[in-house]
C-alpha cells in the first residue's frame, strides 16, 4: 500500500541547518506496528527513494507515543546554500507519499 | 507543591493571538508569561543581515498586550531570541519596541536585556583549546569561518534568565536562547524539576501548534506539579491530545528521545503521555541529565555575495522539450561573454516539470556520477517533458550587487531571444509577470558556524543589563 493511505501525517522539516527530518504518523496503532515490524522504512529503502548514500541516513526512530516513524538525513546542502530550493525543508516529503509498503 | 503556571501566547512573537484565548489564559493566573521569538528556519539571511523575519508592527501588537497585563499582575514577561536571530541588532530592534510601548502606555518596570553575541576572539581561543565541536553533520570549524562570520550568537540556558529574575527584572529580553528556557527558567528557579520544566517549555515554545487543530497564532497554557506537567489550549476550538502533544515532540528534532540543550540532555525514553480531560494532556517521566561539561550552541553565518533574480515562464511545447539544453547553452553564452568574470553563480530554478526537480532540486545538486540508481524523480530526459507550462527563476549571485545585476540581466536577455533548434515562436521565449523583470535581493549569507562550545560559567558570555523604566523613560 502507498504510505499516504496508511498515515495521517507525512511531513518534512529542517532539524537545524544541516539536517532534514521526516515524520510519518500512522492512522492506527495496528498500522504503525505492522509498518514498523515490516522493516519497509529502512536506511537502504530511504536512500534509494531519495537517491542519497545510505550513510547519509542518520537515524530511523520508531516513536511509539505518536505512532510515528521518524527518519533524519544529512541535508544535501545546508539551509540557504546557493543551490537551495526549500529553505525550511517543508516540501521534501513528496516522494514518501507514494512509497509502497508491504504489510 | 502547588502547580506552577505558564502562559505561552503565541508560537513566535509577532505571530499574534486571539484576545479571547489570551483572556482565558490570564484568568488562570499564570506565574509567568513567556514567548519565543526565534528560529533558524527562515535561513541564514536574517542573522547575517541583522534583520528580523517578523514584522515590527506585529511584534509591537503582541508585546503591547503582554507587557502591561504582566505588570498589572506583578508577574514577569520573558522574551527569548529577540528579533528572530538574537544578535545585537535584533536585540536593539526589539528593545526599542519595548521602550516605545513603555513610553506610550506610561509604564514603569525593571527591564533586563541579555545579549548573546560571542566575540570572535573568545571563539578563536576556544577553537585553539579544542573546546569547539561540530554539531554533526556540520563540518569542523575553521578559523576563517570565525573571521568571515557576520554575526555569531550562542543559545543561552536558563541561568542568565534566573540571574535577571533574582535581580527583580519584570520584563526580560534575551538574545539567542534555547527555545524552552524562557518558559522553564522561573519554574526551575522556584525548585520545580528541570526535566519537566524543559519538556513543557519545548511544547509551549510553539504554543498552539501542539494542539489539534494546530495554530501558530493561538495561546497554550502549561502547569507543572511535583512529578508531572499538564498542557492545554485556551481556545474551545482546539484540544491537546496525547497524539498531538507527542507528535510535537518529533517536530524539527533529530531524535525525539534525546534532546540536547545547554548544560545537558532532556531524556524522554520514560515519558508517558496521558489524556487527562478532553483537551488537557498530562505528561510525566521526562528527565534532565546534566552533562559533565556545560556546552552552548553557536550559530554563525557569513556573506557569500549579492543576489539578483528574474521571474519568467514559458508555455511553448518546443522550448519545454529542450529546456535543459537551452539553459546550458545560455550559461555557456554568459560565461563566454563575460570571460573576465569567474566568481559568480548562475542557476535556473525550473518549476513545473514532470520529474519534479524544482522543489526537490537540493537532491539533484547532491547527485554524483557514482550513483547509478534510478528513482522516480530522476527521470531527467528532457524530450519526455510534456508539461504545459514551466516557471523559470533566473538566479545570479556575484561579489557585488552590480555584478549580480549584470549576470542576471544578460542571462535573462539571452534566454529571451535564444534561437533553439525547431523554434517557431521567434518574438521572445519568456513570459514575464512583472516589470521590472529583475529583482535586486541584496546580500546573500550561508551558515558557517553550527557548533557546540564548552564553557565554565553558564552566565559568563551573557551579561545581564538592567534598566529601570519610569513612565517609559530611564
Amino acid at each position: 500500500m502507498k504510505l499516504r493511505e496508511l498515515a495521517d501525517v507525512i511531513r518534512s522539516k529542517n532539524a537545524g541547518p544541516y539536517e532534514l527530518t521526516f515524520d510519518i504518523m500512522f492512522k492506527t496503532q495496528e498500522i504503525y506496528e505492522k509498518v514498523a515490524a515490516s522493516g519497509s522504512i529502512s536506511a537502504a529503502s530511504f536512500a534509494a527513494l531519495y537517491n542519497i548514500h545510505e550513510e547519509d541516513v542518520m537515524e530511523i526512530i520508531h516513536f511509539h507515543p505518536a505512532k510515528a516513524i521518524k527518519v533524519t538525513i544529512v541535508r544535501p546542502v545546508s539551509s540557504g546554500d546557493l543551490r537551495e530550493t526549500d529553505v525550511y525543508g517543508a516540501q521534501q516529503h513528496a516522494p514518501l507519499m507514494d512509497f509502497e509498503v508491504n504489510i | 507543591m502547588r502547580e506552577f503556571k505558564i502562559l505561552s501566547p503565541t508560537a513566535i512573537l509577532g505571530y499574534g493571538f486571539p484576545m479571547t484565548s489570551w483572556e482565558e489564559g490570564m484568568k488562570r493566573k499564570p506565574d509567568v508569561i513567556a514567548v519565543d521569538a526565534g528560529s533558524t528556519d527562515p535561513g541564514p539571511y536574517y542573522l547575517g543581515a541583522g534583520i528580523s523575519f517578523t514584522d515590527r508592527e506585529a511584534v509591537k501588537r503582541d508585546l503591547a498586550i503582554m507587557i502591561p497585563a504582566a505588570i498589572k499582575e506583578g508577574i514577569p514577561v520573558i522574551i527569548g531570541s529577540a528579533g528572530g536571530s538574537g544578535a545585537a541588532p535584533h536585540l536593539q530592534w526589539n528593545r526599542e519596541i519595548i521602550e516605545e510601548i513603555a513610553a506610550e502606555q506610561n509604564l514603569s518596570f525593571s527591564f533586563a536585556i541579555i545579549p548573546s553575541d560571542i566575540p570572535k576572539d573568545v571563539i578563536s581561543e576556544a577553537l585553539k583549546k579544542g573546546d569547539i565541536t561540530p554539531l554533526k553533520p556540520a563540518p569542523q570549524l575553521k578559523q576563517e569561518d570565525i573571521n568571515d562570520a557576520s554575526h555569531i550568537v550562542a543559545q543561552l540556558g536558563p541561568e542568565p534568565i534566573i540571574k535577571a529574575l533574582i535581580q527583580g527584572a519584570q520584563v526580560i529580553l534575551t538574545g539567542r536562547a534555547y527555545d524552552p528556557v524562557v518558559f522553564a527558567a522561573l519554574a526551575i528557579h522556584k525548585g520545580y524539576d528541570i526535566g519537566l520544566a524543559t519538556h513543557l517549555g519545548k511544547i509551549l515554545e510553539c504554543a498552539a501548534i501542539a494542539a489539534t487543530p494546530g495554530s501558530g497564532s493561538d495561546c497554550m497554557f502549561g502547569y507543572i506539579g511535583q512529578d508531572y506537567f499538564r498542557v492545554e489550549p485556551l481556545s474551545p476550538q482546539r484540544k491537546c491530545t496525547t497524539q498531538s502533544v507527542a507528535a510535537h515532540t518529533l517536530y524539527e528534532k533529530t531524535n525525539p528521545y534525546i534532546l540536547p540543550g545547554p548544560g545537558g540532555i532532556l531524556d524522554l525514553h520514560k515519558t508517558v503521555f496521558t489524556q487527562e480531560t478532553d483537551s488537557c494532556v498530562r505528561v510525566s517521566g521526562s528527565r534532565f541529565i546534566p552533562s559533565e561539561t556545560y556546552t552552548i550552541k553557536l550559530e554563525g553565518v557569513k556573506k557569500v555575495g549579492c543576489r539578483t533574480v528574474s521571474f519568467a515562464a514559458t508555455a511553448d511545447p518546443v522550448m519545454i522539450e529542450q529546456i535543459d539544453e537551452i539553459t546550458l547553452a545560455v550559461k555557456a553564452r554568459v560565461k563566454d561573454n563575460f570571460s573576465n568574470l569567474q566568481d559568480y553563480f548562475l542557476d535556473f530554478k525550473i518549476y513545473g516539470r514532470q520529474n519534479k526537480t524544482g522543489v526537490m532540486g537540493i537532491f539533484e545538486s547532491k547527485r554524483d556520477s557514482s550513483m547509478q540508481k534510478t528513482v522516480r524523480h530522476d527521470n531527467s530526459s528532457p524530450a519526455s517533458d510534456t508539461s504545459a507550462e514551466l516557471a523559470i527563476i533566473i538566479d545570479a549571485v556575484a561579489p557585488t550587487q552590480e555584478l549580480a545585476n549584470t549576470i542576471c540581466s544578460f542571462a535573462r536577455s539571452t534566454l529571451l531571444h535564444y534561437g533553439y533548434p525547431g523554434r517557431i515562436s521567434t518574438a521572445g521565449n519568456l513570459a514575464f509577470p512583472f516589470s521590472p523583470s529583475d529583482i535586486k535581493m541584496g546580500n546573500v549569507y550561508e551558515f558557517c558556524i553550527y557548533h557546540i562550545m564548552t564553557i565554565d560559567d553558564p552566565c559568563a558570555h551573557f551579561p545581564v543589563e538592567i534598566v529601570n523604566l519610569k513612565g517609559g523613560v530611564l
